[in-house]
């Protein structure tokens, strides 16, 4: 049975990579585990939990910011913040579920790791925009730090960037600050309830742009096709005999009674509208967030996040669709495809990365059976230069490849 | 100023380079006469001044390319240029290196209003951006004060900020994509008008690199919908302390104005004198706050506003009731900088971000720093984000006076980054703080971040001398350091 290393302090945890240096033994870094199928299958001797590096350590309200360690729940994250009325305005998502784990262990940490973001991506960005700063230990057995507890800073390389999104590949964070907002005081949605008669995809798309290309400040903006909507918990959304599309407005009570009404008059020419007020908009897009429409779906293994130009979202689904079985739904705008595929051969990676050629976008599979993640390109393929600048940063913070080693690419 | 050790023999080959560069750039896109050189001997930050080498001025990325390659191979210094608006010497030009200017990539190459993107040679303006969209009431949210000069490529190489950053976002948290040239003259696209990165996030780590990672030759940024109605309020406080809790007070009450700006009394004096733009002179500090969005919302927050103002002890406020009156409130805060020009010869911007609770005790310990060193300082914040700006007022032509702001410079932000700021909010830290990065970062720190540069460019030639105090050579800092079995273990927990 492989080591688990659990390091309950900084010290500890520099010791444990320093001890997987000196042996040669390459570490898979895990803390909730939640996402611990998301990426290649790494080859690694021991395991590195540091779900014990749990703890909030500041959270100043009037700062705007949080510093916490990086295995702290992101349960107990949002109760603290919740409790002072504020709120991670990337919206996290928990895909424990969609992944056949559980709720709720998700941490800050792979969060970050993972570069996740939820449907207020369009408006307030991803994890990658919300670390203020962070302290790690390399693979080199060093610790570093980036950043601070500032909004504002251009003090050296941004490498709260670079570690966001990276997978525990170069370095393992111990604490991380993340930028922290208040919540809004109101939140509304609006759907547009097509009808059965509605065809394809390509109206929502045209309807979120015009929502989006409003000065109605849309924070969020989804469309699931008939096919998805019976599986949500909304009844206003389970009842849609065709595909629903979701506009969210948030902000202030006056404000957000205003908008929508003014957006409802704008977009009710596309068809039939309903309004969700605090508690049936909080389940809509939590299901949205969280890819809840994939959970369970035994008959679709493959799950991928498609990153595309809003407006080319359902035209990129469909030239898919029409060679794989699947279903699709869309958000971010339109920008956002979760798409989940039968039991294609090579996952259908092939097919997905074509069809992403023309407009161009980024292609992930999220979800899938470890021999078909540890054989088709899980994340999308790097360009030439792309691919050497992405191998010389590995080296620079892991050259002995003692850090999820393969976890993104052969090598990396 | 220390500078990287002058290689007299790239000077003595200066022809030869410059007739190589011909052939790359034909025409009078290559700057060899030392009065025309001249145009370029510094940047925003005008108390260092250096000739450069050769400059040269391409016009499409296949010359960049080639110029990168040709200087790769011939081992010779680039120092990339946009506007030359910076402010803290990132375009300083070295005796021994070329300056690449971005100038004449000037072209705007798509609007994609479904898309909500611009598409943009890296030489147009960041106020031409807006420009270009704001007929579709569209614009382009980052609004550094030199907007109307600066380049969108400096931009996005300083991760330029301004006045909206605490509602909008930094250039990096507006920046979609990016076309590229590294310095071995491979060309490389990151991102597009798509969301994040499939890899690792290479697009965030260029934003803000000072230009030592690569050239950047295009830019993909998102643009926003202009909000309905801008109101501003101009709120008058009995001390600057009154002035910061207010400023606390209005985020804490879970409101983020789309700017939020203080100044102090030399500041006002200074504005009002200038621009006449009705400011109240018997205050010490004095605030701007913007809020925008729908009407509704606007009308609501600045009630909001005024009512928190009124609680923490404001001794004057007015609402502007107009667009003209809106603009007049701003009029004396942009012209800040030039106003300050007016009561003092010469002036030291400086740049650094404290936390916002903090803002008390910095503003009290800036006395000291000024009394120590016998100068004046003058102040305007965003507030909002904590971002300062203490403008050191002295004289150049008296001796001893440069060096005496200098070092209330360093005092200065030395002092934010003890208070748990940072050494740069917005301006960058090119040559101007660069000796002092020591004071945020650890040595570990900073090799950490150059084993990033040594990925992009193993050979130091892009802008040598910014940023970091001192290079150490790529294969040095690639070495391990492992010493087996004599590694002490506590007890780690294990499973």
């Amino acid at each position: 049975m492989a080591d688990t290393l659990k390091p309950e302090n900084d010290v500890q945890l520099l010791d444990a990579i320093k001890w997987a240096i000196s042996e040669k033994t390459p570490l898979e870094v895990v803390a909730g585990g939640s996402k611990r199928t998301y990426g290649r299958p790494t080859q690694t001797a021991a395991t590195l939990d540091v779900s014990g590096l749990a703890k909030i350590k500041i959270y100043e309200p009037a700062e705007l910011y949080m510093t916490a360690q990086a295995g702290a729940r992101m349960s107990e994250i949002d109760a603290a913040l919740l409790d002072a009325g504020q709120q991670l305005s990337f919206e996290p998502p928990d895909l424990g579920p969609l992944l056949g784990g559980s709720e709720n262990v998700a941490t800050l940490g792979g969060i970050v790791a993972t570069n996740l973001a939820g449907p207020r991506r369009i408006k307030d960005g991803a994890a990658r925009d919300h670390v203020l700063g962070f302290n790690a230990v390399s693979g080199r057995g060093e610790i570093f730090k980036s950043g601070g507890t500032v909004v504002k800073n251009v003090s050296g390389f941004d490498m709260s960037k670079l570690m966001a999104g990276s997978f525990g590949t170069l370095g393992v964070m111990s604490t991380i600050t993340v930028k922290v907002l208040p919540m809004p005081e109101k939140v509304r949605t609006l759907l547009i309830r097509w009808g059965a008669d509605v065809p394809d995809d390509h109206v929502a798309m045209t309807a979120m742009s015009q929502a989006l290309g409003s000065a109605h400040d849309v924070s969020a903006a989804a469309h699931l096709p008939a096919a998805i909507t019976g599986r949500s918990g909304v009844d206003y959304v389970k009842s849609s005999s065709g595909g629903v599309t979701a506009l969210r407005l948030e902000g202030p009570e006056p404000s957000v009674k205003h908008r929508t009404q003014v957006l409802k008059d704008e977009i009710k020419g596309f068809a039939e509208i309903e309004e969700l007020h605090t508690k049936n908009s909080a389940t809509l897009w939590r299901e949205i967030r969280d890819v809840q429409p994939f959970v369970n779906c035994d008959n679709l293994p493959y799950v991928w996040r498609i990153s595309v130009p809003p407006t080319s979202g359902s035209h990129v689904a469909a030239s898919i669709l029409q060679y794989l079985g699947g279903e699709v739904f869309y958000d971010w705008g339109g920008g956002l495809i979760w798409l989940a595929l039968t039991a294609v051969p090579g996952a259908g990676a092939e097919t997905i990365r074509a069809a992403l050629m023309e407009m161009g976008g980024h292609a992930t599979l999220v979800r899938a059976p470890s021999d078909i993640r540890g054989s088709v390109a899980v994340f999308q393929p790097l360009s030439g230069p792309e691919a050497m600048v992405t191998a010389k940063i590995k080296e620079g913070f892991d050259p002995d490849g003692i850090l999820n080693p393969g976890r993104m690419y052969a090598g990396i | 100023m220390q500078m990287p050790k002058t290689d007299e023999s790239v000077i003595a080959r200066r022809e030869e380079l410059a007739a190589g560069l011909r052939e790359i750039v034909p025409g009078e896109g290559v700057i060899d006469g030392e009065e025309e050189l001249r145009a370029f001997d510094c940047d925003g930050l005008m108390a260092y001044k250096q000739l450069p080498l050769i400059v040269v001025l391409p016009e499409t990325t296949k010359q960049v390319s080639d110029i990168l390659k040709y200087c790769h191979a011939n081992n010779v210094k680039i120092v990339p240029r946009g506007a030359g608006t910076g402010l803290s010497g990132g375009a300083l030009p070295l005796a021994d290196a070329i300056t690449l200017g971005l100038g004449k990539f000037k072209k705007i190459l798509d609007i994609d209003f479904e898309n909500r993107c611009v598409v943009t040679q890296p030489g147009v303006t960041n106020l031409g951006i807006t420009t270009a969209v704001e007929h579709a009431g569209f614009y382009y949210a980052p609004d550094p004060s030199s907007q109307i000069a600066c380049s969108i490529g400096g931009n996005v190489a300083e991760n330029s900020g301004g006045v909206h950053c605490l509602k909008y976002g930094l250039t990096t948290n507006n920046v979609l994509g990016v076309e590229m040239v590294m310095m071995n003259g491979e060309i490389i696209r990151l991102g597009g008008k798509h969301l994040d990165s499939g890899g690792l996030d290479l697009l965030g780590v260029i934003t803000g690199s000072e230009g030592l990672l690569g050239v950047i030759t295009e830019v993909t940024v998102r643009i926003l919908k202009k909000p309905e109605t801008a109101r501003a309020l101009l709120i008058g406080f009995p001390t600057m302390i009154d002035a910061g809790n207010c400023v606390a007070d209005v985020i804490a009450a879970g409101i983020i104005p789309g700017g939020m700006e203080l100044m102090d009394k030399q500041i006002i004096h200074a504005a009002e004198d200038f621009v006449h733009a009705g400011y109240p002179l018997d205050v010490e500090g004095l605030m701007v706050v913007e809020l925008d969005g729908p009407d509704a919302e606007v009308n609501y927050l600045v009630e909001r506003v005024e009512e928190i103002a009124n609680t923490a002890n404001a001794s004057y406020i007015r609402i502007s009731e107009n667009e003209d009156e809106r603009a007049r409130f701003w009029s004396g805060r942009k012209n800040a900088f030039p106003a300050v020009g007016r009561i003092s010869p010469d002036y030291i911007c400086v740049d650094g971000t404290i936390p916002r609770k903090k803002l008390a005790e910095v503003l009290r310990r800036m006395e000291g720093i000024s009394e120590k060193h016998d100068l004046r300082v003058a102040n305007v914040f965003h507030a909002g984000d904590g971002n300062l700006h203490p403008l050191i007022l002295f004289d150049a032509n008296i001796e001893g006076e440069l060096e005496r702001a200098e070092l209330v410079c360093a005092d200065i932000l030395t002092l934010c980054v003890e208070v748990g700021g940072v050494l740069s909010g917005e301006h960058g830290i090119g040559v101007e703080k660069r000796d002092l990065m020591g004071t945020m970062f650890t040595e570990d720190d900073l090799k950490q971040q150059q084993r990033l540069k040594c990925a992009f460019d193993p050979g130091h030639l892009l802008n040598p001398g910014k940023v970091y105090p001192e290079l150490h050579r790529c294969a040095e800092l690639g070495k391990m350091h492992v010493h087996h079995g004599k590694l002490p273990f506590p007890d780690i927990p294990r499973l």
